[in-house]
């Protein structure tokens, strides 16, 4: 059995209080704790800051492009549907960039997790503007002023039919954990937000703020995870300020729905066609 | 030299003119010829103009050639836009009162197809009434047609397959009682055990299934949605996998995961989509993930002519995307070869790890030819460096070195669940083990490596040539057009012409050996493409310079080349380099 060392990698270089410190650390729990094998984990990454866990963790790991995480965990578990495979980035790969392959990932429902690190600002190109950014909110890219209305993620994943919505804070890792282990067991696509502050460009969103505003779910007993539409009135009455696992449904996976599709790792067999397999193939060309 | 029959049916979009068509050619290869089917269509569901080209021929052929014996036509325009090409002494049959084009002795018989077809019981069979007029004038019986009828009516009942023959007996009939003239069919050669109707696009996914791609992500596009169809069917019954990606880019990078995985994947496309797939082009390089891509190209830019054919991509599939990185450009020339490269693009990707684009074109992919030279028993899978459990036994996990630093440039690659091979595939500059860096020498290092890892490629030769090094004139083409160009030559050396073509089927690297000795020992060259810009005499300049001595025969308007626009071209060259 994998130990906690086993999900270590490279030593994090983000800044000191990074809220990205929290959701590797909370990886790192749930894999252990669910009894995962580091090198049967694939995690892909996009790019900025929060796309370095992808190195931090001690998985298999592909930091690919920016805002393409998502269709590459998903050809990595087409590859082999034996693996447990994670998409992970920020918001602005996640909702700006590559917001087309959010909504398409979770309507198609393949079985992987995805974390995003929403830290509300463009992280490693040093502070601008998000679609996740607050109304109003100054950066290097709106002096005066946020004007868009932000994307509201949760929002999105309850109306496109996501299987899995849950939100976390960096600053609670032992939810955060709970909440990633729900979700890499939940069977198809999971969707976790995650708030991690980012300390050094985001005065606005801190650890702070989020202590002070955000509710837990499991703290309040009338909350009703089953129910899609609840949850979209929860979520919105509460300005999307809630954690923990908002919606839990269940789906068909894409891999469930394709009946011929074979239920061993295709990456595991050989391909190769025999005589018979090319009689049969060319006898439509003659 | 072939002897051959043109055939051609055509009338408004929807109006069954493929289906027409697609009759006449099964059964003409079923009997042995050999069928060239080149389809000319509009970007349009209903209406405009349409025609299906057949050529038959006793001997294999890859052009649907440039003149028509007989043209079965569904309206006037059909007439005015194919006139031209008809030979003295050709038919045309029209389906009701229409007007020759000029006074050339052109037969123009009115033959009421779709009245008879009514009489045969349904408007629909018009179609099967010229396939009926078509046997009368070439000696076919109607009972030729049966097994081609029986494979697509016999799902809806033997009443169907049954009126269908009887609406090619009325056109036969109806020929006979009216008309003489007759046309000549070659005799059919003998029939080959290989004998296969397929089509580029067709093959390329057979090649691809034979390769043990086994996960296919895709984005519609004419024309290379075909691929998809095919895959849609074949790869189930291997287990595999088909996803419609939402976008072309998401289709590139979802191939990349499945290779990075540990399937053979690929993705197929055209220009507007191989264009968002450039930078995940770079983050196969970079990351060494093997990659194969599907070019089949159709004319540009945007939108350009959308159903028309183009080999115009060439530049793009040679440099698109930021950055430098290693590359395998192929461009099959005949439809084997899109089944037996698509094998070898699948075995370089994996050995270079490194992506490798299969430029097709329109006119390859979607022409169907007769073809006896597929050949299955070619298929061989080669992954390249994988390492083994055995050679991971030992390793210390997390120190893989999947970026070693080796002498060929290409390091063992690890597969997400082997035990001992993590590590980090990455589109960053990185050190051995693949953590992010910017040391200059590593980086250096790192380079080096990747660009080294094509210095030796000799999988393929990549030049296929006829005729010899010092000739007069020596034509070069890529991909598709070998057949177009091959008849050129033949014609041209009819006329007493020393004439050599080069047909090239790599164009990255770049195949400069084996292409030197005809450049430096032609007198002049004429690169034959169809694109305006002379890509590939480009890259002939650059690669071997003789700027001085080579010429350029393009064509950019939608159209396929022709036989006799190469010829006109090569021999206003030749005019000019030997004034007498
Ligand atoms: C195609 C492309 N466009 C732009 C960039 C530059 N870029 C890198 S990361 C990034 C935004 C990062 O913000 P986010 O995704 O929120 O990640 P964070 O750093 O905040 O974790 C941008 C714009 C890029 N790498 N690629
Ligand atoms: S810039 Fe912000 S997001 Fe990036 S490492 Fe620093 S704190 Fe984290
Ligand atoms: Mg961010």
């Amino acid at each position: 059995m994998a130990i906690l060392a086993d999900f270590k990698a490279e030593k994090p270089t983000w800044c000191p209080g990074c809220g990205d410190f929290g959701v590797l650390n909370a990886l790192q729990r749930a894999s252990v704790e669910l009894g995962l094998d580091p090198e049967e984990m694939v995690v892909v990454s996009g790019i900025g800051c929060s796309g370095k866990l992808s190195a931090y963790f001690g998985s298999y790991g592909l930091h690919s492009i920016h805002g393409r995480s998502l269709p590459t965990a998903q050809g990595v578990k087409l590859a082999n549907r034996e693996l447990t495979v994670l998409a992970a980035g920020g918001d602005g790969d996640g909702f700006g960039i590559g917001l087309g392959h959010f909504i398409h990932a979770m309507r198609r429902n393949i079985d992987i997790t995805y974390l995003v690190m929403d830290n509300h600002i463009y992280g490693l190109t040093t502070g601008q503007t998000s679609p996740t950014s607050d109304a109003g909110m100054i950066t290097k890219t709106a002096p005066t002023g946020a004007v868009e209305e932000p994307v509201h993620p949760l929002h999105l994943a309850l109306v496109t039919g996501c299987g899995f919505v849950a939100q976390g804070f960096s600053g609670d890792i032992v939810q955060l954990a709970t909440i990633v282990k729900r979700a890499i067991a939940h069977k198809g696509f999971s969707f976790v937000n995650i708030f991690s502050p980012c300390v050094t460009y985001n005065k606005q969103n801190t650890y702070e703020f989020y202590k002070s505003h955000v509710k837990k779910v499991e703290d309040d007993p009338t909350y009703d995870a089953g129910n899609r539409f609840a949850a979209l009135e929860r979520v919105t009455e509460a300005n999307a300020l809630l954690t923990g696992v908002l919606y839990e449904g269940d789906r068909v996976t894409f891999e469930d729905g394709h009946a011929k599709y074979s239920t061993k790792g295709l990456a595991t067999q050989e391909h190769t066609l025999s005589d018979d397999d090319y009689v049969k193939l060319l006898a439509d060309f003659r | 030299m072939t002897k051959e029959l043109g055939w051609k049916v055509g009338g408004e979009q929807g109006a069954g003119i493929d289906s027409t068509g697609e009759i006449f050619a099964w059964t003409m290869h079923r009997l042995g010829y050999y069928v060239f089917a080149y389809r000319h269509f509009m970007s349009r569901i209903k209406g405009g103009h349409t025609n299906y080209k057949i050529r038959v021929a006793d001997e294999m052929i890859s052009h649907h050639g440039d003149e028509l014996h007989l043209l079965v036509a569904f309206d006037q325009e059909t007439v005015s836009v194919n006139w031209h090409e008809m030979v003295d002494g050709g038919v045309v049959i029209s389906d009701g009162p229409m007007k020759a084009v000029d006074d050339r002795p052109v037969h123009l018989y009115e033959i009421p197809l779709t009245s008879l077809a009514k009489e045969a019981g349904s408007a629909i069979m018009k179609n099967m009434v010229a396939v009926g007029v078509t046997a009368a004038i070439i000696g076919l019986r109607p009972e030729d047609f049966l097994t081609v009828i029986e494979d697509r009516f016999a799902k809806k009942g033997q009443e169907i397959v049954d009126s269908n023959l009887n609406a090619v007996r009325k056109g036969y009939d109806y020929y006979n009682e009216h008309f003489t003239t007759r046309l000549t069919l070659p005799v059919a050669p003998p029939l080959s055990p290989n004998h296969l109707y397929i089509s580029g696009n067709e093959a390329i996914a057979l090649g691809a299934l034979a390769a043990g791609c086994r996960v296919l992500a895709q984005y519609p596009i004419t024309p290379a949605t075909e691929v998809m169809y095919s895959l849609v069917k074949y790869l189930p019954e291997y287990g595999g996998i088909v996803v419609q990606a939402e976008d072309e880019i998401s289709a590139v990078n979802m191939a990349i995961g499945a290779n990075y995985g540990g399937t053979r994947s690929m993705t197929c496309t055209s220009g507007p989509g191989f264009s968002l797939m450039m930078e995940a082009l770079g983050l196969a390089g970079m990351s060494e993930t093997p990659l194969v891509i599907v070019d089949v190209q159709r004319s540009g830019p945007s939108t350009g002519l959308p159903t028309k054919t183009e080999q115009s991509d060439l530049y793009e599939a040679l440099y698109g995307s930021h950055g430098e990185f290693p590359r395998i450009v192929l461009a099959p020339t005949t439809v084997e070869e899109c089944f037996s490269y698509m094998v070898e693009a699948f075995n370089l990707a994996e050995k270079y790890q490194c992506p490798v684009i299969v430029a097709s074109d329109l006119y390859m992919g979607m022409s169907k030819g007769s073809s006896d030279l597929l050949d299955p028993g070619i298929v061989k899978i080669e992954r390249g460096k994988i390492v083994t459990e055995d050679q991971l036994q030992g390793v210390v996990r997390g120190q893989f070195r999947r970026y070693e630093v080796t002498e060929d440039g290409i390091s063992p690659r690890a597969i997400p669940g082997q035990k001992g091979g993590r590590f980090i595939a990455l589109g960053n500059e990185h050190d051995e083990l693949g953590f992010e860096m910017e040391d200059q020498t590593m980086r250096r290092l790192q380079m080096d490596k990747r660009a080294r890892k094509l210095a030796a490629f000799a999988e393929l030769e990549g030049v296929a040539a006829v005729g010899t090094y010092d000739a007069e004139l020596t034509l070069i083409g890529f991909g598709s057009t070998k057949g177009v160009i091959r008849e050129a030559q033949e014609a041209l050396l009819a006329q007493g012409l020393h004439v050599t073509h080069v047909q090239l089927s790599v164009l990255a690297p770049f195949p400069t050996d084996s292409l030197r000795p005809f450049v430096q020992g032609a007198r002049a060259l004429l690169v034959v493409e169809v694109n305006s810009q002379g890509q590939l005499a480009s890259q002939i300049k650059l690669h071997l310079g003789c700027h001085d001595k080579i010429e350029s025969c393009l064509k950019y308007d939608g159209d396929p080349l022709l036989v006799s626009e190469i010829v006109k071209r090569a021999k206003e060259v030749m005019t000019v380099g030997n004034p007498s």
